[in-house]
């Protein structure tokens, strides 16, 4: 438990240094998002920044493996169906976890907490349907 | 410069929360998910320390007039409580279930290398680039 609140910690003071310095939310789906369909002037800073995540991702296998060790291990079927709709239901949404879960919610933002609300109520329920046809 | 340098330290920083809290592991997401089993509540502590960090933080810095280096802060004003919020939150929960990984651990674990963890990443673009291409006629 105590990794866990670092961690949060950790990411809490990462979006409050973005919105300190830059000005912005750090939803993670909106700036892929938006770096789709770049424009000249904010196509940069988000491409930094999901560079930032993937070199992230590399320190981390080096130094404390043990994090992604235990990576996706589901079929090509679930993973473009599942990635898919994360991908869709983001965009449609306005925001993921980070977005609404995290920078909405500290702000109180009555949008982030209904998303937020929805998509963990689909995720339990998606998680039971899934155990119940393993079985 | 000073903001494209700003933006990737924080994915940098953000990354290394994922990967201690053990957000990048899909067991972990999806064992917070399955209340109905062996319950694992770390997500909770993961969003527990996020949020109060930065509910109070951001107080702080909403005091300035403008962040560091641009000339307004933007965060978004939206009130309104329309159907695609809803129904894109529900879409990407069934996602977000499915494979106990949502976009930034996503990224974070290309890292390993993983098949299906390119495949998920591909295929979220993919999404993504769908909904542009329909959003006009939303």
């Amino acid at each position: 438990m105590i990794h866990a609140l670092v961690g949060g910690v950790i990411i809490g003071i990462a979006v409050s240094v973005m919105l300190y310095f830059n000005g912005r939310v750090t939803g993670i789906a909106g700036i892929i998002g938006s770096a789709l369909r770049p424009e000249k002037t904010q196509f940069a800073w988000r491409l930094a920044f999901l560079g930032g995540l993937v070199v992230g991702g590399m320190v981390i296998k080096l130094f404390y493996p043990v994090a992604l060790e235990s990576t996706l291990q589901i079929s090509t079927l679930s993973s473009i169906g599942a990635g898919f709709l994360v991908g869709f239901g983001t965009l449609l949404g306005n925001g993921c976890t980070s977005g609404h879960g995290v920078c909405g919610i500290s702000r109180m933002s009555i949008r982030s907490i209904i998303s937020t609300v929805t998509f963990i109520t689909f995720g339990i329920l998606t998680v039971f349907i899934m155990k119940k046809i393993g079985q | 410069m000073n903001r494209i340098m700003t933006s990737f330290v924080v994915g940098f920083l953000f990354a290394l929360g994922l990967g201690i809290s053990g957000m990048t592991k899909p067991q972990a997401v999806q064992g917070f998910l399955d209340l109905f089993g062996q319950w694992d509540y770390s997500l909770l502590g993961v969003k527990g320390g996020a949020i109060l960090t930065h509910g109070i933080l951001y107080r702080l810095i909403m005091k300035r007039s403008s962040p560091l280096f641009d000339t307004k802060f933007h965060v978004p004003s939206k009130k309104e409580i329309d159907p695609r919020l809803v129904f894109g939150a529900a879409l990407f929960g069934i996602g977000w279930g499915w494979a106990g990984m949502c976009p930034g651990p996503s990224l974070v674990s290309l890292a390993t290398g993983n098949i299906q963890v390119i495949t998920f990443v591909v295929s979220m673009l993919l999404g993504m680039g769908v909904f542009k291409l329909v959003e006009p006629k939303l």
